[in-house]
């Protein structure tokens, strides 16, 4: 029996490295979180056959309403909120994994001492993982407001950060005394939490990726602590994943991760940047824009979190189906950033029916603009500022930029006046040959498909 | 008996696939995979489920259930938020046929 739960476990980590791999395409993608979803119910079910286990009914109990609670919550939830819903669910992974140790701790780890270290490692890292998720989801669901930070900050973090790892010791090399235990727990709750508090909504996607990959890391830990070889390597791929993916992330929006974690945003340099913004700000109507793009041969729309947040997708994706049947060719510019991590937006506009080979990201498209005839921002800001290709004194300075400024018009549609989310002016909506047009994205979608079915 | 070496020898090349696994993967999946990885490590389920299995006082039982309580909404949260992302993924072609 045990060899035989062994042999699901042993497929059911090849069914996740597979799903895994079947997810770095789109064309396999769906098929990949099958595959890891058949290799996950597999081993949960082999695990119930474990000999000399008890305690059935409170874990058959368990899995009943986490499963509900998780089934109806993720069916539910908007797409523009899958950031925050993803931090969530990772933050229960985590304090799962601390759960394990805890119990482990409490009954006394015995069959080796790197196993006990492990453990406590794995429950430190799980511990904050926990609670730095629950702080990242409470930001951006708007429960929190911004950056939270107070005189000598970093220096009170770094004193928890070291009690903990004090207590850590302890644990680890002294005794399993019940008090420490708790103490420890308290300790890392309370690191996680203060070490996501001064941290922005902007840069929240890369601490989310990263408390993903600590996860992993956790689930690894206490896979090794459990002897459970499924665990060690389903964490640790994770674990090495999430960390490739936070860096992905990071150098996309040329922000070090120490300067996520350690750093604060904006600050002196947004004053210098205005200066050499100047110039005016050039309205245009609906219905005028709308036949700049009607007559053009080539659009590029460059979409940013905005036009999410005022539902606007599915207008828009109307409005280039419209195009094309005008034979204007219609391509979507991606920001590695646009929306609220790397992917989001394409989520979005997939969800508006947006096929994948329109969606071009910023190495592909960039050449292009060039030969464009119109640019079409909406909901977009920073992610196409020139600022950050000429005035090293600006905050953004560095980072890659789709260069809208090229194209031969820029259509900029937007609520009203007032910098982005960096609180950065944008040099490129004072551009001699860029329009604003002023309103709400989705009615502006609305005007402008008005506008060219009027032709 | 997992052990010493044969831990480190699975560490190593678990990791070096989850690099490069993930290192091939186009910008338009990243957030789809981050959940994706996300469910993965759900597999925390498993190990919830033996150290309740294995709990003997009330204590012990009490954070056993919650270890269970919290992994099964990371594996199935995070499987059904996953699954509802990469449904949407279709090509101009297969949005044609359907």
């Amino acid at each position: 029996m045990v060899d035989l739960i062994q042999a699901i476990y042993f497929v059911a980590a090849v069914l996740f490295i597979l799903g895994l791999k079947r997810m770095s395409s789109p064309t396999t993608a769906r098929a990949g979180i099958v595959w890891a979803g058949a290799g996950m119910a597999a081993a949960v079910i082999a695990t119930f056959f474990i000999p000399h286990m008890s305690n059935f009914g409170l874990m058959v109990a368990a899995i009943i309403i986490g499963s509900g609670i998780a089934y109806a919550s993720g069916k539910r939830v908007a797409m523009t909120d899958m950031p925050q819903m993803i931090a969530l669910y990772n933050g229960m992974g985590g304090g799962a994994a601390a759960a394990i140790a805890a119990v482990e701790l409490i009954k006394g780890v015995s069959h080796s001492a790197i196993a006990l270290d492990l453990a406590v490692l794995g429950a430190l890292i799980g511990t904050v993982s926990f609670s730095g998720s629950l702080i990242a989801f409470a930001k951006l669901q708007g429960w929190m407001k911004g950056a939270n930070r107070f005189p000598n900050q970093q220096a009170i973090n770094v004193a928890v950060f070291v009690a903990t790892v004090a207590c850590g010791v302890f644990l680890a090399f002294v005794s399993q005394h019940p008090l420490a235990i708790l103490l420890f727990f308290a300790l890392a709750l309370a690191f996680g939490v203060m070490m996501t508090l001064p941290i922005g909504g902007a840069d929240m996607p890369v601490v989310i990726s990263l408390f993903n990959a600590l996860t992993g890391l956790a689930v690894a830990f206490e896979g090794f602590v459990l002897q459970n070889a499924a665990m060690i390597i389903a964490g640790t791929v994770v674990g090495s994943a999430g960390t490739l993916l936070t860096q992905l992330m990071a150098r996309a929006m040329n922000r070090p991760i120490s300067n996520v974690l350690f750093g604060s945003f904006g600050g002196d340099g947004s004053a210098a940047a205005e200066g050499d913004a100047g110039g005016a700000l050039k309205p245009i109507d609906a219905s005028d824009a709308a036949v700049m793009m009607a007559f053009a041969s080539k659009v590029v729309i460059i979409p940013g979190y905005g036009m999410a947040v005022a539902q606007a997708q599915h207008k828009i994706w109307e409005l280039a189906k419209l195009l094309e049947e005008r034979d204007v060719a219609v391509k979507f510019a991606i920001h590695p950033v646009a929306g609220r991590m790397p992917g989001h937006m394409n989520v979005l506009l997939a969800e508006a029916g947006v096929p994948y080979d329109k969606i071009y990201d910023l190495d592909e498209i960039n050449s292009e603009f060039e030969t464009a005839d119109v640019a079409l921002v909406i909901g977009a800001n920073d992610v196409v500022n020139p600022v950050a290709r000429t005035n090293p004194d600006s905050p953004i300075y560095g980072m890659p930029i789709l260069d809208a400024d090229k194209a031969k018009n820029v259509i900029v549609i937007k609520r009203g006046q007032g910098a982005g989310f960096s609180g950065i002016e944008n040099a490129l909506f004072f551009k001699d040959n860029t329009r604003m047009l002023y309103g709400d994205g989705q009615a502006m979608a609305s005007e402008l498909i008005q506008g060219v079915k009027s032709f | 008996m997992i052990e010493g070496f044969t831990a480190l020898y699975i560490f190593m090349l678990a990791a070096f696939t989850g690099y490069e696994v993930i290192s091939r993967v186009p910008v338009i999946l990243h957030t789809p995979l981050m959940s994706g990885s996300n469910f993965i490590h759900g597999i925390v389920l498993v190990g919830a489920m033996v150290a309740l299995g294995h709990a003997d006082s009330t204590m012990e039982q009490l954070i056993g259930f919650v270890g269970v309580l919290l992994a099964a909404m990371n594996a199935v949260g995070g499987y059904v938020v996953t699954e509802r992302m990469l449904e949407m993924f279709k090509s101009s072609k297969e949005k044609k046929h359907g």
